[in-house]
């Protein structure tokens, strides 16, 4: 296999920001005290008009936000995802999310892989807090190419974004020509006997899951959901139809997010069994990044027994 | 200030007053106290100071209103009723199923409305974030905000503060609408914030502190505002919760709670005297 390259989705995201700005002058770039963190020090040097710094005031940053949106600014406001969507999560929903303004959040720091930091910074609520917002769309990229491709397709819709980007330096999986679209999954691998559909860096696990399955026999989909709201009910409808059982994977709490969202679909459909893996509802600690995704189970091992667990539930 | 146009202005705000009695009657709750003691301060932007459209209300360039202290919607939909952003008579409507007054002003149900508020702390950061964009967008708007002084203990408020002086906005005017008393109390009972001048001072704003019924310190604070470079102001405006309506002049419980029948009866009567005797 040729030499894998590795991209933190943050670093997209960044490039994504620089390249945005340069063609679009009511971009502007909000961070608070994490430019180098969140990779948003990219856009403050090119642009540094229009980069603000609120210091450390991610509750302030927000509805500076959402003011500066009304004025006909397309805003990204930066944090890690345990303060964008859990400290600031009152002031995303009444000041950003009920008045649908025109402001993106870039949530870097996601899930587990944070690493070293450990649980205090390890957010896998921020799926299921920014789900429950009406009108909330969220973007949780598995790539560097989804990454930069979900920003471009933030900007370019009319209200409020939440999008999940990862510390962790991930595999490019997908290839220049990957198109990208809010609210649609995208079917990488055909199956029969079992749907995986993944969502961030578990993605790459999944294509990783499905071929350990295959020498055991076991004809696995893999779907990637990079929305997860608006959730691809289509997508998910037909993996249940066609396999009859589907397996949920992501770098999330089990509960509220992506496995949440696909099992009420299914009920509400095509009962079939749905087997979820996440972090399973516990907190995270502190250990290097690669090491603590397989301590917590977000690794294609670990999907291979919930694929073969969720086939034995089939009739 | 001439003294007709002053008179017009406290017979305008007297009117508010009423349509505030009224939309809290009809609804059978919102919040008096704080909207009658605000009605002055309120009723003075919309009909002095900013550069508004009703026929057009979301002209670009307007100055900007962020209601901070979102729960005294009654004095903001009073306001624009009367300075013509939709019919007074909508007043009546105010809390109720299909009416585009909602409890707390919502930006996209109202007419006049620049931004949802109600959540105490938020208004004004959104605040704040008008300002820079004006300023970014390298326009001439200045930006409004009305805060209780209750809701200077949510710790947002100090953020924003700290922000917008770093930021130099000396577009944006915050007004804290001082009638010392919130739900649980008054403010020294309950978590005093005083001082509020020196708080704000040592935040870096231009402080104006004001009797907040009185038109022509009204106006001389405004002017301050205006006419001060580099940094934001706050205009602490010492006022009276429930003024203007005899029984809920500094009483707490009409804070949140409406008048029934024969309240309403002594509010309106109250009101309707001090009218004639403006328009005397």
């Amino acid at each position: 296999m040729a030499d894998i390259v590795k991209i933190a989705t943050r670093d997209s995201y960044g490039k994504a920001l620089v390249e945005l700005g340069a063609v679009n002058d009511k971009i502007v770039v909000l961070d608070a005290d994490l430019a180098a963190a969140t990779k948003t020090a990219g856009f403050k040097a090119a642009y540094p008009d229009r980069f603000f710094d609120s210091g450390i005031a991610e509750s302030n940053m927000m509805c500076v936000a959402g003011g500066l949106s009304t004025m006909g600014f397309t805003v990204f406001a930066s944090t890690f995802a345990m303060f964008a969507a859990g400290r600031a999560f009152e002031q995303v929903r009444n000041t950003i999310g009920y008045p649908h303004l025109n402001v993106k959040i870039g949530a870097t720091h996601a899930g587990i892989s944070v690493g070293e930091d450990g649980a205090s910074h390890q957010c896998c609520e921020d799926i299921a807090l920014m789900r429950t917002i009406p009108g909330m769309t969220i973007i949780n990229p598995a790539d560097d190419v989804e990454a930069r491709q979900a920003v471009y397709a933030a900007a370019a819709m009319e209200g409020p974004v939440y999008m999940r980007f990862g510390r962790l330096a991930v595999p490019v999986i997908f290839d220049a020509d990957y198109k990208f679209e809010i609210g649609k999954g995208v079917q990488l691998v055909d199956g029969t006997d079992v749907t995986i559909i993944a969502t961030g860096l578990m993605v790459g696990e999944a294509l990783a899951a499905a071929e350990l399955l295959k020498a055991e026999g076991i004809s696995a989909a893999v779907v990637n959901m990079a929305t997860i709201k608006p959730i691809d009910r289509d997508i998910i409808v037909n993996a249940a139809k066609k396999t009859g059982a589907i397996v949920t994977a992501e770098e999330h709490n089990i509960i509220g997010g992506l496995g949440g969202a696909v099992a009420e679909v299914v009920c509400e459909t095509v009962p079939v069994p749905v087997v979820r893996l996440g972090v399973e509802d516990t907190f995270g600690r502190s250990g290097p990044a690669v090491e603590l995704l397989h301590v917590f189970g977000l690794d294609a091992a670990h999907i291979v027994e919930k694929a073969k667990a969720a086939v034995a539930m089939k009739k | 200030m001439n003294a007709a146009e002053k008179k017009s202005l406290q017979i305008t705000a007297c009117k508010v007053r009423m349509g505030i009695v009224e939309s809290v009657f009809q609804a059978k709750s919102g919040h008096p106290g704080g909207s009658l003691s605000a009605a002055d301060i309120v009723t003075y932007l919309y009909f002095k100071v900013m550069r508004i459209d009703p026929q057009n209300p979301r002209w670009e360039d307007r100055d900007r209103f962020v209601l901070s202290k979102g729960h005294i919607s009654p004095c903001l939909y009073a306001v624009l009723a009367h300075r013509g952003f939709f019919p007074v008579e909508e007043l009546k409507t105010f809390r109720k199923v299909e009416s585009r007054l909602q409890g707390h002003p919502s930006m996209h149900y109202t007419p006049g409305v620049d931004m949802s508020s109600g959540s105490l702390g938020q208004g004004i950061s959104t605040a704040v974030g008008m300002a820079l964009g004006a300023k970014l967008a390298k326009k001439d708007i200045r930006v409004y905000t009305v805060l209780g002084d209750g809701e200077i203990g949510e710790g947002q408020v100090w953020e924003a503060a700290m922000y917008a002086s770093a930021k130099k906005l000396d577009n944006l005017v915050a007004v804290i609408d001082n009638n010392n008393l919130q739900i649980d109390g008054t403010l020294e009972e309950v978590n005093s914030p005083y001082p509020i001048p020196e708080k704000f001072a040592a935040f870096g704003w231009n402080v104006v502190e004001i009797d907040a019924h009185d038109f022509d310190q009204i106006e001389d604070a405004f002017v301050q505002a205006a006419a001060c470079k580099g940094k934001p102001t706050a205009i602490i405006a010492k006022s009276i919760k429930g003024k203007g309506v005899s029984f809920m002049e500094n009483q707490c419980k009409w804070h949140g709670s409406a008048p029934n029948a024969e309240q309403y009866a002594v509010a309106m009567q109250d009101l309707t005297a001090a009218l004639a005797e403006l328009e005397g």
